[in-house]
Order: structure tokens, then sequence, then C-alpha cells
């Protein structure tokens, strides 16, 4: 049996595009890194995910969401599979979805090869001089910053 | 087989019990950063232990499959006797448990938590430092995964330690008393069980005894600039990881297991 209507791996890659984090809804899973892999078999298409935080409560969410995005456009043979390795960092997140985190007022994280401790940027109002209020901020992936400039407090995507 | 199933558990059943306990701040932090720090850093932790329930679950109706090869059970026994991440966790006994005495300690005061938190933490990382090389590959991927959280949880734990100790009068007392009332549960996370023994020598589970030296170095070094002295080494209790535990340990399966054992497969 052939995939339902030749769907390739490149067609599920563009559906997936179109699923944003439960979270952070200015990303898509892909823009996040969590799809590692679509392997299209000849009767079933395999989505690979990998989990961003090991206690993440939107990794159910997005299955869900994978799910029903497929679902909508015919879709039906399909598994969705969950890797732990290799361990998801944010050097996965694209370039693109970094823009996007910082139009939306996080400021991204930085590279992991960066070791400098420089703080992040202020996503408000674009200065350097901001500080740490808490390693922890609103959600697992996020620590809490303010900008000594402008003296608004933001989130930071913490580098993972 | 039952060896890694044991070991899986007892990694699952520590970090479960030490989520029950912190969630209780959930609410009641000092401050609301703290508040969302101790229950961000539990939720990581339910995570792990979800994983390794998970796991634990395969493996063990692997090999429940192997043994009624010969007489293989209908679809509604099989149903009944599935091992699962919710099962494990919410209907085993007191005795089935194999959690670190630490982790089922009180929360105490703010100090306790963060003290037991402390301990705990940098004892995670030096035992997922070395398992992320494990020869088990699944064990190897929680604990390469795991690691990158347990990071932060000793910075956050490390952090708080220096400054209730290096604080006031009061806090630093406070940390002191804590230190002094968790130091005998600290032992037991170096005494390798027969399980552990088994795992070690088919190079899955890391020489836990050699984590000790380690693990030492890292409290000496926080204590030092958090101005508290390290314990003599005292007598230390143990017992957990074989199911021997503290009286505290039946109240918190009361509380985390009433729901799921009064109204079986109940769900929201």
């Amino acid at each position: 049996m052939v995939v339902e209507n030749n769907i390739t791996a490149e067609d599920v890659w563009t559906l997936l595009e179109q699923v944003p984090d439960p979270e952070i809804p200015v990303l898509s899973i892909l823009d996040l890194g969590i799809v590692r892999d679509i392997k299209v078999d000849d009767d079933l298409i395999e989505i690979i995910i990998t989990p961003t935080y090991s206690g993440c409560p939107a990794m159910d969410a997005i299955s869900m969401d994978i799910k029903l995005k497929l679902i909508e456009h015919g879709i039906k043979n399909f598994k969705i599979t969950s890797v732990l390795s290799p361990a998801w960092t944010t050097d996965w997140m694209t370039e693109e979805g970094k823009i996007k985190l910082n139009k939306y007022g996080i400021a991204p994280p930085k590279m992991s090869s960066d070791i400098s401790d420089t703080p992040p940027i202020c996503p408000q109002c674009t200065s350097a001089d901001t500080k740490l209020l808490s390693q922890f901020g609103s959600t697992a992936c996020k620590a809490l910053y303010q900008c000594n400039d402008c003296k608004e407090p933001f989130d930071y995507f913490k580098c993972h | 087989m039952d060896q890694l199933i044991n070991y899986t558990l007892h990694l699952a059943d520590s970090n479960l019990i030490i989520t029950q306990r912190n969630a209780a701040w959930c609410g009641h932090g000092p401050i609301l950063e703290q508040d969302i720090a101790i229950t961000n850093i539990t939720l990581d932790l339910i995570g792990q232990s979800r994983n390794f329930y998970q796991y634990a679950a395969k493996l063990i109706n692997e090999n429940n499959l192997k043994l009624s090869e010969s007489q293989a059970p209908s679809p509604a026994e099989k149903a009944r006797n599935e091992a699962s991440e919710d099962s494990l966790a919410y209907l085993r006994t007191e005795r089935e448990f194999k959690n670190l005495l630490l982790t089922e300690q009180e929360n105490g005061d703010w100090a306790q938590t963060i003290v037991r938190q402390f301990f705990y933490s940098v004892y995670q990382y030096f035992l997922y430092e070395k398992m992320q090389y494990s020869k088990d590959e699944q064990l190897a991927g929680i604990a390469a995964k795991s690691l990158k959280e347990v990071t932060y949880h000793v910075t956050w734990s490390s952090e708080w330690v220096i400054r209730l100790g290096d604080g006031t009068a009061e806090s630093k007392g406070r940390i002191i008393n804590a230190v002094a009332a968790l130091w005998p549960y600290t032992g037991e996370m170096f005494l390798v069980t027969d399980y552990e023994a088994a795992m070690i020598a088919e190079g899955i589970a890391p020489d836990i005894a050699s984590l000790k030296n380690d693990w030492l170095k890292k409290v000496n070094s926080v204590f030092e600039e958090a101005t508290i002295a390290l314990p003599e080494n005292g007598f230390m209790q143990t017992g957990g990881k074989t199911g021997v535990h503290t009286e505290k340990l039946g109240y918190i399966l009361s509380d985390l297991q009433y729901l799921q054992r009064t109204y079986p497969n109940a769900t929201w």
C-alpha cells in the first residue's frame, strides 16, 4: 500500500510548520527543534519528536496538535515516537525562531558554545544592561530578568 | 532483568517521593519567584521520574510476557496485570518503594527543604554525569537529558544554602539545624545494594560508592562559602533503597495514592 495521496516527508514538514508551541504560540514546533525526523515508509508516516524538558506539560498537547493537524489533512496512517537521545538543546532553535521570540518579548537563548557571562539583551529597549531576577520563570524553559535601563522585567529563554 | 527493574524503580521512586514533598510548597513559597522555582524543579523531577517509570513498566511487561509464553494470558488478564507508570506510582506498597530515605524527610522550614534538595541535586548531578554513559541506552538517554535540568537545581539550591548560611543569625541557625537533621540520611546514597552491585557489574549503573568523594567535595565547597561546617561522619540511617523506610513514607503514600486506591482508574 502506498501512503495516502502520495504524501512525502516534505509535505509533512510543511504541515508541521503550522503547529504552534502551546505555551509560546509565536514559535512553531519546527522553530523549537522538537521535530527530529519524519520517515515515510510504504504505508506509515513516523514523526519523531523529542521533549524540551523532562516534565514539560506541553509535550502531550504537542503530540495531540500534531495528530489533529495530520488528520485535518486526511492523513491517518502515522505514529508519533518520542525519543530522549540526543537530548534536546536550544541550539536546535532556528534563527527565524529566535527573531520571532525576541519580537514577542522573550530574549532568545544564547548558543551553548557561548560561555561568556554577559546577560541577555532586553527585548523591549535592546539595552545590554540587564540583571537576573530569578533562574526560574513562568515555564520550565525560561528565567526572569529585568532591564536596568527601561526597568521592564522580561523572560529569557534559557540556554539548555 | 529483575535487577534492572529494581534499579530503574529505585531511580524513579526517589524522584517521585521528593516531588511529592516539594509539591506541598506550591502556593506557599516564601516569595513568588521561589515558589515558582521550587515547583519548576519539582516539574523537572516528576518528568524524570515518569521517564524511569515508563521504562520500568516496559521492562516488567516484556518480562511477564516471556514468563507466560507457555500459557498466553487472556486480553482481560493482560489488561489487569499490565504495568504502567501510573500503576507503579499509585499501586505499590511502602515496602516496594526503593527511594532514598533522604527524599521522604519532611519539608520542615524553607532551610530544611533547601538542604534536602541541595543534597539530592548534587547526588543526582554526579550520578547522571556517569550514567549518561551507561550500557543501557534508555537509562543513558534519560540521564543525559536529566543532567541538564539537574545542573540548574544544583546552582539554585547552592545559592540558597549560601544565602541562608551566610545570612542572619536566624537563617544560619536554621540551616545548621537542617543540615544536622538530614545528614544521617546522606550515607545511604553511596551504599551499594544487591541490585546496584548487579547493575554496576554489567556497566549499567555507575559505581555509586565512587561518587561519594565528588559529592563531599562539592557540598564542602558550598558549605565553606556559606560559612557552615561539614558535620562529622556520624551514624548513618539505611534501608530506603531496599524498602525499609522511616515512618514518614506511609503518610506520603496515603496522600499520593488515596485517590487511585479509593476510586480505581479515576481520571480527570
